[in-house]
């Protein structure tokens, strides 16, 4: 058994192999695959480990729009489009954002260090606009802190520590 | 007197949330104490009342409610916890789940006793798995402390409670999304009747009720439900969670009593202090997405559900968003629209395609290329998506639209001379291109 079927093994047992904990579930197992998915063998294992049909699993995996079945960047940043954002100029975030990581809003980088999304909100309207970088929250965004954020998620990625 | 008051927000950013001793020591759980010595019904009766309405936004009477499922005998029944806050403009319970999660877990427990549950679940989005790290702290430390877990402070009572996690679908917020969620299954909503109080969670009869809703509930057992309902205005009791976005100079969460008017919220010194540069207020929205949107003229309106409602106007979810003049209102409604199209369960055809169509005529009025047409297009949209949606998302998808054509009526027809008044539209397609 290869290292991350093994994760997703333990992850299925540490919730009790219940089908009431699928959508957790699948979240650790997008967070534990290195590239912010789900694929489809480790879809298969969920659906044959809890006793549930396939068609149940990508139910909930299309449906939720945490979920990719389509492999991310290690890092996903996701920008807050959602009103009171968007009227605190988050188009102006999402060009800072796109120019500092060279592409458009939906891709991935080359390196497939970054994804750059959009994302409803996230409920942090008090210091809009916001981007959302895994569980972490940064807000007043402003060029130069962008270009700092991107820097540091390099840094992290290029030296381990 | 002070337009702030703190009768749920009192140890938000003064305690470390989840400390059992540091609540204990600022009246925490003798609210619970003193349920255990009053009969259940007695407890409803207090949240009767003090006319609690329901924080989440759709302010059903929390008396009533828990009136109609202790009358069910039947059982178990399951204490249910929406901390689906998915709402834009909204981040109150985000507040009390970071910050005094134990508020929330002792008014869960309260609930639990009343209606002889032994299990509660509170489901979390996703987007908050900080959130939902630091509430299972607060859930551990309750039962190490005797609080949570069998033989609760020594009596019969045993109750736990769950955390389950949302992934990124406003719909859950509905509450019978939000059971088909917890369930493990896809958040499309449930056709009612059966209502929760009957078949609910796992097909029990259950008790839903928002994080802000139960964290009243320890302050209404210990203070009375009569006292409760003075701190705000005859209808609707207490104190109210507001969330100020936008263009306000001091956006945040602030407690406000049932009462003071839109107009302290937002220029108060102690609240709002006022629009960001100095601007001129053009309209808020209210109450989530799904609310309504207000003009300056109503400024003077009292936040409390009863005078907001004769108004137009909405208290919701507690959202309020100040826009300033800069902001054009087709604009501003493409950006809801869009919202409503991702958030769109799909299920129901007059919100899947209904939000679509708006979208298309809007962008049309922002283009220049719209008619008059395209406006009775919209009510005649927005008639079928109120009459015909299957569940609140889709049959609410359009109020700050129709509130709008309502106060913004000239906007409207400005875009159709290819003018926008606020200066943000570009007509340089030509007519018909």
């Amino acid at each position: 058994m290869c290292e991350q079927t093994k994760k997703v093994q333990s992850i299925i047992h540490k919730y009790d192999k219940a089908k009431g904990n699928l959508l957790s579930i699948l979240l650790d197992i997008q967070e534990a695959s290195g590239r912010n998915y789900v694929s489809q063998e480790h879809a298969d294992i969920v659906a044959c480990e809890l006793g549930i049909p396939l068609s149940k699993v990508h139910d909930v995996l299309t449906f939720y729009a945490m979920f990719s079945t389509k492999p991310r960047g290690k890092h996903v940043i996701e920008i807050c489009k959602s009103a009171p954002c968007y009227i605190t100029k988050a188009d102006a975030v999402v060009t800072m954002f796109e120019e500092a990581l060279k592409i458009n809003i939906g891709d991935t980088t080359q390196d497939n260090q970054f994804t750059l999304l959009y994302t409803s909100c996230v409920g942090a309207c008090d210091i809009g606009p916001v981007a959302k970088i895994g569980d972490k929250i940064y807000g007043d965004l402003t060029k130069e802190k962008i270009q700092s954020i991107v820097v540091s998620y390099r840094e992290v990625t290029e030296c381990p520590k | 007197m002070s337009k702030i008051m703190q009768l749920i927000s009192a140890n938000c950013g003064k305690i470390p949330p989840g400390s059992v001793a540091d609540y204990v020591q600022f009246g925490g759980y003798e609210a619970l104490k003193k349920a255990f010595n009053m009969q259940p019904i007695a407890v409803i009766e207090e949240v009767k009342k003090a006319k609690l309405l329901g924080r989440g936004g759709a302010a059903y009477p929390a008396g009533s409610k828990w009136e109609q499922l202790f009358e069910i005998e039947h059982f178990p029944k399951y204490i249910v916890c929406n901390a689906d806050e998915g709402e834009p403009g909204t981040f109150k319970d985000k507040l009390l789940l970071s910050q005094d999660p134990l508020r929330v877990i002792e008014g869960m427990t309260i609930a639990g006793y009343v209606f002889g549950s032994h299990d509660g679940y509170i489901y979390i989005r996703g987007e908050y798995r900080d959130i939902q790290r630091v509430f299972q702290t607060a859930i551990d430390n309750a039962a190490e402390a005797g609080f949570l877990g069998d033989n609760i402070l020594g009596t019969e009572f045993s109750f736990r409670i769950h955390i389950m996690s949302g992934a990124g679908a406003y719909v859950c917020g509905e509450n019978s999304a939000l059971l088909n969620s917890i369930e493990g299954k896809a958040g499309r909503p449930r056709i009612k009747p059966p209502h929760l109080a009957e078949v609910g969670l796992f097909l029990m009869p259950t008790l839903v009720n928002n994080v802000e809703s139960f964290a009243n509930i320890p302050v209404i057992t210990l203070l009375g439900g009569e006292q409760y309902l003075s701190y705000g205005t005859n209808d609707s009791g207490g104190t109210k969670l507001v969330c100020l976005s936008g263009h306000a100079k001091k956006r945040g969460v602030y407690e406000i009593p049932f009462g003071i008017t839109l107009r302290d919220i937002i220029y108060d010194p102690e609240l709002g202090g006022g629009i960001t540069g100095d601007k001129n207020l053009k309209f808020v929205h209210l109450g989530g997405q799904s609310g309504p949107c207000g003009p300056a003229a109503l400024l003077d309106t009292p936040y409390c559900y009863k005078a907001m409602r004769s108004n137009g106007l909405s208290v919701g979810s507690g959202a309020v968003v100040v826009m300033d003049e800069t902001v054009c209102v087709i604009d501003y409604l493409k950006c809801v629209t869009e919202f409503f199209i991702h958030e769109s369960c799909g299920k129901c055809t007059p919100c899947r395609e209904g939000n679509k169509q708006i979208y298309h005529i809007l962008c049309s009025l922002s283009d220049g290329q719209a008619t008059k047409q395209d406006l009775q297009t919209l009510n005649k949209l927005t008639d079928t998506m109120t009459c015909a949606s299957f569940c609140g998302l889709g049959q609410t998808a359009s109020v700050a639209l129709t509130t709008c054509l309502k106060h913004f009526k000239a906007e409207f027809e400005a875009h159709i001379s290819r003018e926008c008044p606020a200066g943000v539209c570009n007509f340089s397609k030509g007519r018909g291109e």
